[in-house]
């Protein structure tokens, strides 16, 4: 019913600006930067030979490997703690009331309106074995924080924190307590509710969540660039390799890792509208 | 005595759910708590269930003490009014979930799924999805599931209450029709007081959190322990000072002796039935005219203004 009111029939001269106007908008933003980008990384520049066999030996150079690999662990982790402690949570959010629950509701939103540098620049606060408040204590037991991977997931998990849970919490409000109380009066245990009936009915969610934590990881800038030593080899993500080769006229490389990131968005665009599309469906 | 009710009590903040219900419910019976929104009902049925705590008192279901027993240690069966299907699982992996919980074997639970299905004739949707079904259907794999795993006692959360006037009348002759083959003990909640005579062996009317009459369907109806009770299981008004139902009065176009004079002040025709309005004699306000029903056959010729003679009719 609400299907039939979203669209209009009609297309007047108001119908043409207003798709004039977003289609331009569109361009200006997004398609023709990032155009300008597809097209650096495969083009001759500055002397240097462009096509496929070029961009193929920029990402080889064991600097760049290593910059992926280390995004690659720092995005694998940070979106495992989040999965894990959104689907929590988010449980904790709308299943309970407790006192502070609308505090929790909106710190957990904080990483979005919070600039990435600030969020860094807390963390070494917090964990720098100089100035730090628990630093010192984990640096005596072995572990260091700042300028270490551990560090970089802790900076990148908290900027994508809110994702998997603002994806979640609104599908659990929607379905529900009462099939959760079906199989509790059935004989399941919470366990055996939580992976049998709550898991499966918040499944696409929870894959929604995470297909877009993995999207904000893999491009986390900010805090990663405070909390990182940056350093080829030491720390160097393959946002700050972009960054680094760039000041330092290896354009080229900048470009193609560029592109391997746009690659990685635009992928993670498409599995989440096939995610979605099946849901609308039905 | 199946379940044993005593001084349960259940309050929200200011709001008080339940005052001190002391009720026992018969093995094998299918009795209904009828009440009106609010009244209370759907929290003594959860509370049975063990899905909300109670306050104080105790809940014992087949003399095994439960108060503080989890839903799952119950052995009781709950149907929801919006049915609570588990939508990723197919019709009769729902009706297998308690099965499957209780680790049965493979070709047990198939049979036993298989059985149950074709005593709710939902044997040709079992691979379905729940989504593919109607809500009386449903509603009836609901019902399937919960007696799956052999529950002491069947509760029902208002399980008509979602579905249109039609359905729900069929899916009460069947759940009448269904209790009398399977015998498990059953309580259901209501709000449609015609669902409860119809169907239940017992009715037990909540109000305001607390039991205003327990009894059979004729009881209720025919001796009512308080106005509200009349009032709740059907129309009533009142003659000569006595509260009637409209349709327990006799109309006699002639005088009779010690009947209540007056004049149709109005004739309503509701399909079947005829309601009258009968101003009685001596200037009594509109508010005052006593309310009739009758067939149609007995209302012929009855216009507004014709004179009546009104009796309280005889109870055989």
């Amino acid at each position: 019913m609400a299907d039939q009111n979203r669209t209009r029939t009609q297309r007047g001269p108001v119908t043409l600006v207003l798709r004039f106007v977003v289609i331009a908008y569109v361009f200006v933003l997004v398609i023709w930067p990032v155009s300008v980008v597809v097209q650096r990384t495969f083009a001759p520049l500055n002397g240097q030979e462009g096509g496929f066999g070029a961009f193929v030996a920029r990402l080889s150079d064991p600097a760049v490997v290593y910059a992926f690999s280390l995004t690659g662990t720092i995005t694998f982790w940070a979106v495992l703690i989040n999965t894990v402690f959104g689907v929590g949570v988010s449980l904790l959010l709308v299943r309970y009331r407790f006192p502070g629950r609308r505090v929790l509701s909106v710190l957990v939103d904080l990483p979005m309106s919070v600039s990435p540098v600030v969020v860094g620049l807390a963390l070494v606060l917090a964990y720098s074995t100089g100035s730090g408040w628990f630093g010192e204590s984990l640096a005596s037991i072995g572990i260091n924080v700042i300028f270490s991977t551990p560090g970089l997931i802790m900076a990148t998990a908290f900027i994508s924190l809110p994702f998997v849970i603002r994806e979640v919490v609104p599908v659990l409000e929607e379905i529900g307590t009462e099939s959760e109380q079906a199989a509790l009066s059935l004989g399941a245990s919470g366990w055996q509710t939580f992976w049998r009936i709550t898991l499966p009915s918040i499944r696409s969610a929870v894959l929604y969540g995470v297909v877009l934590s993995i999207a904000r990881a893999l491009g986390e800038f900010g805090a990663v660039k405070i909390v990182s030593q940056g350093a080829a080899f030491n720390g160097e993500t393959a946002t700050l390799l972009i960054q680094n080769r760039y000041g330092n006229f290896d354009e080229s490389t900048a470009y193609a890792a560029a592109f391997v990131l746009v690659v990685a968005a635009v992928l993670a665009i498409v599995v989440v509208n096939l995610i979605r599309k099946p849901e609308g469906s039905t | 005595m199946s379940i044993e009710i005593r001084g349960v009590a259940k309050r929200y903040g200011d709001f008080t759910a339940l005052e001190n219900i002391d009720l026992s419910i018969p093995t094998g019976q299918l009795t209904a708590l009828l009440g009106p929104s609010g009244g209370g009902k759907s929290t003594l049925l959860r509370i049975i269930a063990g899905l909300e705590t109670t306050d104080s008192g105790t809940v014992e279901i087949e003399g095994t003490e439960a108060t503080h027993l989890p839903p799952q240690k119950r052995n009781v069966g709950f149907v929801f009014q919006h049915y609570a299907v588990f939508k990723h699982l197919t019709v009769a992996r729902n009706v297998a979930f308690g099965l499957e919980i209780r680790k049965r074997p493979k070709a047990e639970i198939k049979e036993r799924v298989a059985e149950l299905l074709e005593l709710v004739h939902l044997s040709q949707f079992a691979e379905r999805l729940p989504a593919q079904l109607s809500g009386g259907q449903r509603q009836r794999m609901a019902l399937a599931r919960a007696l799956a795993v052999e529950p002491t006692v069947l509760l029902l959360d208002e399980p008509f209450g979602a579905l249109d006037a039609k359905v729900r009348k069929e899916l009460r002759d069947w759940l009448r029709r269904l209790h009398d083959d399977v015998h498990v003990t059953t309580v259901f909640v209501t709000h449609d007081q015609e669902e409860a005579l119809e169907v239940a062996d017992k009715i037990v009317v909540i109000n305001q959190g607390r039991i205003e009459q327990i009894g059979t369907p004729d009881e209720l109806y025919d001796e009512p322990a308080n106005e509200f009770v009349a009032g709740f299981l059907g129309p009533v008004t009142e003659l000569d000072g006595r509260t009637v139902r409209p349709h327990d009065i006799d109309v006699h176009r002639e005088a009779v002796p010690g009947a209540v004079v007056g004049s149709v002040a109005r004739v309503l025709r509701v399909g079947f039935e005829v309601r009258l309005s009968v101003l009685p004699d001596g200037g009594a306000p509109a508010s005052r005219a006593v309310q009739v029903t009758l067939t149609r056959a007995h209302a012929r010729d009855l216009t507004a203004g014709t004179k009546v003679w009104l009796t309280p009719a005889d109870r055989g």
